[in-house]
Order: C-alpha cells, then structure tokens, then sequence
C-alpha cells in the first residue's frame, strides 16, 4: 500500500470513530416523560412551629448563665413535622409528614415531589397543617387547572404570606 | 469471575488491535495511545474553551443568545471551535473509558501499578464534573434538563438545606450570578482534572503524554471535518414554565440521568459508590502475586545507571556509593516499585554469560530467577534442539510464544535477556538461531520491553548486541498470546531458512567454559507442527 492510501485509510478509519462519536453526542433522543403530559410538582422549604412554648427564666437561673450569655427566654429548638396533602380530582395524589431539616431538628421542612399527569383539566387542592393542632389545616387551597403538554405546573408556598403559590 | 472477564476483554482487544496494527502499524495504533490522545483531547478541549470563553456572555438571557450568535453568525471560526469542544470533550471520555479496560484487560492495575490506577479514578469524576458544568453554560433545553437532574441529584444528599433544583422551576429564581458561577466552575474543574492527570502518570517513566505527530495531526483534521459535517448546535432555549421533555442527550457523559426517572436518585448514587468502590478496590482483590524485587550485587555494579534508564517503573535510582569502590554512585531499588519484570538485568553491562565464574553474579539480578539460572535454562533447553536449523525462542511469558513447550525459555520479559545472550548461544553453536518472541508491539505487558530490545539489537542503545553477531541467525516476533499459531509459522520458517545457511564461523574468543555443553550432532529439523 502506498503511503497516500495509507494515510488516506488511516485518516478514513479516524474520521468514522469521530462521526460516530459526533452522532452519539446527542442521539438517539431521550424523552422524559411521554407525549401529552405535563409535570405537575410540589415543592415548597418551610418551618414549622417549634415543639414547645418558650419559657420565660426566673432571675436566678438567669444569673447562673455566663454574663455574655444571658438571655430571658429559653425556646426549644426542634421544629414540629409538617404534614401535606395533595388531591388531584379528589384523588389524593401525595401525603406525607415532613420532618424538619439539620441535625438538631431545627431546620426548615421541605417537600420536591413531581408528578406526571396527561394534559386537561384537574381540580386541585393542596393542605398543610405547621401547626401544634391534630385535626384539619392551617393552610389550604383549592383551584381547577387546565394542563397544557409538556407545562410545568409547580405548587409553591410562601411563608411570609401563608398561601400555597400555583404557577 | 474477574479473571474470566480480564480474558474475554484481552481477547476482544487482541481482535481489534490486530487490524488496527495493520493499518496504523505499531507506532500509530490509537489503542496504544489511548493515555497520550487523553491528553491531546484535554488540550483541545482547553484551547477551544479559551477561544469560546471570547464569545461568551454570563446572563440568563444572554449566555444563550451569546452561544447561539457564535454557533450561528461565527460558525466559521467560533462554531467550528464550539464542536471541537464538544466532540474533543466526547473523544476524551471514550478514551479514559478505553484506556480503562485495556489496562485492566492487560493487568495493568496490580502492584505497583495501582497508583496510577487508583488516581485514575478522581479522574474520571473530574472529567464528568466538567462536561456537565459545561452543558449547564449552554442554558438551552438541554441545559434545563441537566440543571434540574444534576441538582435533583444533588439534593439527595444531605449537604443543603434548601433544593437547588428549585431554582431552576420557575423565572426569577435564577441570576446571572449562577453563570458566573457555573463559568468558574467550568474552569477551576478542569484545571483540577489536569493536576490530577499530572498526578496519574506521576510514578510512570517516560508517560507518553504526547500522540505521534502523525496521529495527532489525522487526528485534527478529522475533528475539523466532523465539526463541519455535524456541527455542535443548541437545542431551543430553556423554557422554565416548561418540562425539557425531548433532549437529544450526550450518551457519553450523561448515560446515567435517564436513570434518575427509573430508578431512585439514591439508587444512582448507590451505582456510582459501588463503581468507584470497586475501581478503588480492583488492584488489591484478588491479590497480584509478586515475584521478588531486583537485588543489587554492589560488588559488580559500577554505577553506570543503565538499569536505572531502562527500569519503565522507575524503581530504580542512582545513589551516592556506600562500599567504597571508586565509583560515584550506585544503583539502588526502591522495591515497591519493582515489578521484577528483569530488564534491569539485561540492561547491565556486568550480565554477561560469558562470565567463566561458576558463580555467575552481575550488577543487578532477579532472586527468584537469576541471570545464572536463565544461562542455565539457556543450556538445558539448547541441549535439547536437534536437526538443521534448530531455534531457540526466548519469549516473554505475555507474547505468543509463551505456550511454547520445547526449545523455548520463557522470561518475564524478553528485554530481560542481555544482547550477550544471543552471541553467547550462536558463538557456542548452542542453536543456529535466537528468536526473541515478546508481546504485540502495541501492547508490550511492561511497556518498554520491546523497545529496548530493538535499539539494543540495533546498536542504538546499551548494551548493545555485537557487530559480530550474525543478523540473518536472529528474528524478532512481537505478536500477542492469542497469535500463537501465526508465531509459530514465522519459527518454522526461521529453522527453515537456518538450515540454509552456511555453517556458522562465529566463534567465541574464550574456551568454552562447562556450563556451555557443545551441540548434539545435526539432525534433520523437527519443528512441533501445529495442528
């Protein structure tokens, strides 16, 4: 073989590789979720209520602290769990009791939940209950929307208003 | 289970290195580049990276439009260069994932080879970490989707309070901060991934980190024409009321997020622990049995340092003299590092089985099969060979003629055998030929060995065999364990043309000493025929 029709062969074989190197870079194509549906999700950080009152400190346990440490109350840190429900046309969909975050409990819950559904119309109604109380909710909402393909319907909460966000 | 897959691996190397030999020959074989491309690819992924930065604008809006004007408005230059990123990018993951099972189908990743082995591992992470920081740049669907996976990913873990992937559900959330951000990451990445990449080769003597001229220059041209025939383009930009719900994926570095859908993202982190346990774990299960490393005999070293050149392991180092003999220094073996492979052994002036002591020492020697017993071996198996044309095969215990049974002395590497050897057996009519069988030539098991043996053949390094040495009495096989057959022809047709030739006049100076037996009277050659 002359050296042209080596180099030409070997530069044949390289360039091959490469397309096929080239191709798989973005095909075959992947699909996430199927045709017609939409991604409806529930997320939300928030905080619920600490397990126990603060209590106020009597002068004399107020004195036994370091002098840069003093304080008049005395809260506890850990956070109560907060419960969530989701119904998609009275069907529930989620329901969960969200413990709260960090190693000392005292962190925020937090809830990522995702949800494929087919495009149309849903009734939706999200509750939460942050509360010490064991019966019924401190926030709920309740609203019909209509899905569109390939929509991301997201369901927030915003604790500085107390609503349930839908976007 | 291992073993069985280490062997089902080299076969399927061996297959496909074979024609690739041919095409490329030895020298230019991709396969036996595979590390050096590794590198050629990380440069051009860094050059054009640089270049790309130029164009590149770091906000929400803009980080996509800045990408599409170079992709669209600049293909000529900045769209060319873009796909050069991305497929160099690509190129570079197929040759780590090759390179990774052609060193372990080889065994190269016990003893003293698990260094390099080992840091092969944070480099395959690194490697990841930058492709996908670059696809979030991009900030087209495809961006959204990694952006939303790779955080999902990363919030399973338990290091953040809040989701990050929250930040990519609604606008708003995000600021061209997170660009900027994404762009130092793209950068303090890679910069990493090449300090380890440093740290890889670190304990390797003469790293190939360079490709042939050749290769690379094939190699630049054919990424020029790949990048013109597919040009590297955007996919839409990212929509985040909307699900990225069709992506063309990068199957390279982003085979394992169609996972996070069907599997748990736990589950996924549980794949890669396991991988990166396993890979971190490979070179000590099951255990590689080590021979014992190379001894030093100082009473004959002079300190020449050609050991110390030759060692591919970098075992061996030169230090200051501690016996007194006028000499400045000597070599000394760091043992850890030795894989006995004995090249030492035949790159030391003092191995000669010329040597009339009964005791036959040299400078450097292997305790568990010494220059003498290999003179030995030499002896017993010549003594053995009968007929005109009678060959004797020095093979590398990896090389085809490894299962060779007679007229044949297997080495740990045939670069182990002194030059001296080969005029010591013609010169005492011990056969009428040497063949020097050793491993595929792009594949050598202790990297150097071949080479080695061909300069020293050739005149062109120390020690080197003796212009009197009859070339037409010696052949060379490079030729792997699965070409035995092919091996054994090129034998047979070695003893045939011997027994052509004329009687040989080499004679050695010395009288033969007793451990040389003169040859058995002629015997018309009886070659083993393979069946």
């Amino acid at each position: 073989m002359s050296l042209a029709l080596r180099l030409a062969a070997q530069f044949a074989m390289i360039a091959v590789l490469f397309a096929a190197v080239a191709w798989f870079s973005d095909h075959p194509a992947y699909r996430q979720i199927p045709e017609s549906t939409a991604v409806m999700m529930l997320t939300f950080v928030h905080g619920a209520d600490r397990r126990g009152e603060c209590r106020r400190l009597t002068p004399e346990e107020i004195a036994k602290l370091p002098p840069n440490m003093r304080r008049v109350q005395d809260c506890p840190r850990v956070r109560r769990p907060i419960y969530v429900e989701l119904d998609v046309d009275g069907r529930n969909l989620y329901r969960a009791n969200l413990p709260p975050t960090g190693i000392a409990g005292d962190g925020p819950s937090r809830v990522y939940q995702r949800f494929v559904l087919p495009a149309g119309k849903y009734d939706v109604a999200v509750r939460m209950r942050d509360t010490a109380r064991t019966a019924g909710f401190d926030h709920e909402r309740r609203d019909s929307i209509d899905l569109t393909p390939d929509q991301l319907f997201v369901i927030d909460y915003r604790p500085e208003s107390g609503d349930f966000i839908f976007r | 289970m291992i073993g069985a897959i280490r062997k089902a691996l080299r076969i399927g190397f061996a297959l496909i290195e074979e024609p690739f030999d041919r095409l490329f020959g030895p020298a230019l074989n991709p396969l036996a580049q595979l590390g050096a491309l590794g590198f050629f690819f990380f440069w051009i992924v860094a050059v054009s990276g640089i270049y790309l930065f130029i164009f590149f604008d770091t906000g929400v809006e803009r980080a996509y439009q800045s990408v599409e004007y170079l992709t669209r408005e600049q293909w000529f230059h900045a769209g060319v260069m873009r796909s050069f990123h991305r497929y160099a990018s690509d190129l570079m993951v197929v040759m780590v994932v090759v390179h990774l099972l052609r060193e372990f189908a080889y065994d190269h990743y016990r003893g003293v080879r698990w260094y390099s082995w080992f840091t092969g591992l944070p480099i395959i992470w690194l490697l990841y970490a930058s492709g996908i920081t670059g696809y979030w740049l991009v900030w087209d669907k495809l961006a959204q989707y990694v952006a939303i996976v790779s955080s999902e990913l990363l919030d399973w873990l338990p290091f953040f309070g809040e989701p990050i992937a929250r930040n990519f559900i609604s606008t708003g959330t995000l600021t061209s901060r997170f660009f900027s951000l994404m762009v130092f990451m793209h950068v303090a990445v890679p910069l990493f991934l090449l300090f380890i990449m440093w740290v890889h080769i670190l304990r390797i003597s003469r790293p190939k980190v360079n490709p042939p001229r050749m290769l690379a220059l094939l190699s630049l041209i054919a990424l020029l024409a790949v990048s013109i025939w597919k040009p590297a383009i955007s996919q839409g930009p990212a929509v985040l009321t909307k699900v990225p719900a069709q992506v063309g994926l990068d199957w390279f570095y982003l085979p394992l997020y169609p996972l996070t859908s069907i599997w748990s993202n736990g589950t996924v982190w549980a794949l890669l622990g396991a991988f990166s346990l396993m890979i971190g774990l490979m070179p000590w299960l099951p255990p590689l049995r080590r021979a014992k490393p190379a001894e030093i005999d100082l009473a004959h070293c002079n300190g020449c340092a050609r050991c110390a050149e030759d060692c591919p392991y970098e075992a061996i180092r030169m230090v200051g003299r501690t016996d007194g003999m006028p000499f400045p220094t000597q070599a000394q073996v760091n043992p850890s590092l030795c894989v006995s492979c004995g090249i030492c052994v035949g790159a030391c002036p003092s191995s000669t089985p010329f040597r009339r002591t009964q005791d036959l020492r040299t400078g450097i020697d292997l305790p568990e099969f010494s220059l003498k017993e290999l003179r030995e071996k030499v002896v017993e198996v010549a003594g053995g060979l009968t007929g005109s044309g009678r060959v004797l095969v020095l093979a590398c215990e990896y090389g085809a003629a490894a299962g060779r049974l007679e007229g044949t002395v297997i080495l740990p590497c045939v670069a182990m055998a002194p030059p001296s050897l080969i005029d010591f057996v013609l010169s005492r009519d011990l056969a009428d030929g040497v063949a020097v069988a050793g491993c595929a030539e792009s594949a050598c098991y202790n990297r150097l060995g071949i080479k080695w043996t061909e300069q020293r053949f050739a005149g062109e390094r120390d020690p080197y065999l003796r212009a009197r040495v009859p070339r037409e009495r010696i052949t060379t096989i490079w030729a792997s364990a699965l070409t035995a057959k092919k091996a054994e022809a090129v034998i047979s047709a070695f003893a045939a043309r011997l027994a052509t030739l004329l009687p040989k006049r080499l004679r050695s100076p010395l009288p033969v000493s007793e451990s040389s037996r003169p040859a058995k009277a002629r015997e018309p050659a009886k070659l083993r025929e393979e069946p």
